[in-house]
């Protein structure tokens, strides 16, 4: 299955990834091949199958816990991380004018 | 031998009889690799500091006669996907560098409570994709046996740091075949347990539907040790069981008489390297000789496997991965534009095959392909799963090989991504069916590189993989060059 720039292009965009013109040729090929590889899949009879979503445990899952107000990490412990931060909240460029 | 070349419960017992303490093994271990790990390089950092304080503690616990169980006093290492709480947690990539997590991973909190030592983060594929480690933003592993060749991965330093004898023992993660296949290119045991089986909080997440955390040692007895440290029910993980764990330890005392193996006759074709099946029947034959049943199975969706990894694994990736976006943690590119700066910050932050993994992810779940990608390759994935479910009424554990080939060259497969997914056929069907598998070794090709059995069991019965796999492993441990020219 041949998948060509544009579309590159714009699933880049879906996933939020800047490419470089050099990128888009490479990944057009190379998803393209494992596309290729995956199409077996089309031949595949799931005809009244269900889908498997969840491969866990589902005779001892887990319990739900009671909805309590339990403490978190301090906000200053978090905000610690971010690449900016005004120590209330984190910054980013503005999105309104 | 020196103890702290033994095998992990081996080690143990020693701490146990106190004629080994936390604090000399400790030093051997990070003497050990300070002298090898310069050619290795299984570690992206180490935890010296935290350890020495660790062993010491530890040393007064065994001196008291208080030890917290066989780990205590024991050096462990971790795939740097755990959260560990003040130190930094890369994934293996460069978006997180310099991230330092504020809490631990649950499996960190369960291993300082059982008293392990632990000693760093190990190299990993970025985010834990890959099967070669050379998709590491820090350079790649190299295998103990052989420096030129790949340790496998994504757990490439997890399986090099035990195989080196670096540590004793070592835990990663398994989505595809992470533990599995370094552990049998790098000639020791690894584990993946049952999906829920070990809670995920605090792992960084890849694929959550397939993603598990599991140990690696040289011996089977000690991949016991470590998994009954970290099993169980976590509250923080709702995918996690409330089922109690059992003493693993305990049940490969139990041997193997009576037990039927079956032996799908799809993971013996096309692409099998002679010598591995050559090695991987010795051990049927010797499972054969120990009184187990034999039964040839058919797993006849499992041809469909990878292509359905692929797609399932790269949706939920493109999805999981999309918290990256230079807001609250990790990697932000300068730009004045809110999405210019998530796209940049991405491309800047995520390496070649982590992209690649998101686009095709991304792409399967774009409007209009959902149907035939995603929602096909999940119902593939009942199939995959009826297949062992129909297999166990008659079989108590499935033995085939753990890779097709023993361990392949630095650069071998890097141009080419479908070459290195297709190094996961036979290790991806128990992630897509949530099941149990343990690699173990079974011998060496001519070349003198690890060959690696696979044991897949039913769901939440990681008891009867250890029992077989301590029945087919070898009795000794031989050393790789390397740490034999010491």
């Amino acid at each position: 299955m041949a998948i060509d720039r544009a579309q590159v292009r714009h699933v880049a965009r879906l996933a939020r990834l800047a490419l470089s013109s050099e990128e888009e040729e490479r990944f057009a090929a190379q998803l393209g091949h494992v596309l290729e590889y995956i199409e077996r899949l089309q031949a595949v009879d799931v005809e009244g199958v269900e889908p498997l979503g969840f491969a866990g445990d589902t005779s001892a899952a887990a319990p739900l816990r009671d909805d309590v107000v339990r403490p978190s990490l301090p906000r200053e412990t978090v905000l610690a991380q971010a690449p900016q931060q005004n120590g209330e909240a984190f910054v980013v460029p503005r999105i309104i004018e | 031998m020196t103890p702290d070349l033994l095998p992990l419960s081996q080690v143990s017992d020693a701490l146990a009889a106190r004629t080994l303490s936390p604090e000399a093994l400790l030093e051997a271990s990070l003497s050990r690799i300070r002298s090898l790990d310069g050619k290795v390089h299984a570690f992206l950092r180490l935890t010296s500091d935290e350890a020495s304080a660790a062993a010491k503690a530890s040393g007064q616990r065994r001196a008291a006669g208080k030890a917290l169980g066989p780990l205590d006093g024991i050096p462990i290492a971790l795939k740097d996907i755990f959260c560990m709480s003040g130190v930094e947690t890369t994934c293996g990539s460069k978006i997180l560098r310099g991230y330092v997590p504020p809490y631990d991973a649950t499996v960190v909190r369960k291993l300082k409570q059982a008293g392990a030592v632990i000693v760093g983060k190990l190299n990993m594929d970025e985010f834990a994709m890959g099967s070669s480690t050379e998709n590491s933003a820090f350079g790649p592993t190299m295998n103990p046996w052989d420096l030129a060749r790949t340790p496998g991965g994504s757990s490439g330093g997890s399986a090099a740091a035990v195989a080196a004898r670096m540590v004793p023992g070592a835990f990663g993660t398994d989505t595809g075949g992470s533990i599995r296949q370094p552990a049998a290119l790098v000639g020791c045991a690894g584990l993946k347990p049952t999906y829920g089986r070990v809670s995920r909080y605090g792992v960084i997440a890849f694929a959550s539907s397939l993603d598990q955390v599991g140990p690696f040692a040289q011996d089977v007895r000690g991949v016991a040790l470590l998994l009954a440290a970290v099993a169980g029910f976590d509250e923080n993980d709702q995918t996690s069981s409330t089922r109690p764990v059992p003493d693993y330890a305990k049940a490969l005392d139990l041997g193997t008489r009576g037990l039927r193996i079956g032996v799908p006759r799809e993971y013996f074709g096309e692409g099998l390297a002679p010598e591995v099946e050559k090695a991987v029947r010795g051990g049927i034959e010797k499972l054969r000789g120990l009184g187990c049943e034999i039964r040839e199975i058919s797993l006849p969706n499992s041809p469909h496997a990878i292509a359905t990894y692929y797609l399932v694994a790269t949706a939920e990736a493109s999805s999981n991965l999309a918290r990256y976006d230079g807001v609250r943690y990790g990697h932000r590119a300068q730009a004045t534009q809110l999405l210019e700066m998530y796209e940049r910050t991405r491309a800047e932050g995520f390496g070649a095959e982590v992209k690649r993994r998101i686009m095709l992810g991304t792409y399967a779940l774009s409007a209009g392909y959902y149907d035939a990608y995603y929602l096909k390759a999940q119902k593939v994935r009942t199939l995959i799963r009826r297949d062992f479910d129909r297999a166990f009424e008659s079989v108590d554990a499935v033995l085939s090989p753990t890779s097709p080939t023993t361990a392949f060259r630095l650069g071998e497969k890097m141009d080419d991504p479908l070459a290195m997914y297709l190094n996961d056929v036979y290790t991806v069907p128990a992630n897509l069916a949530g099941l149990p598998g343990i690699s173990v070794p079974c011998g060496f090709d001519s070349r003198r590189l690890p060959i690696g059995l696979q044991l897949i069991g039913r769901p939440f019965d990681e008891e009867t993989l250890l029992r077989v796999a301590h029945a087919v492993e070898p009795a000794g441990h031989p050393l790789p060059p390397l740490v034999e020219g010491r």
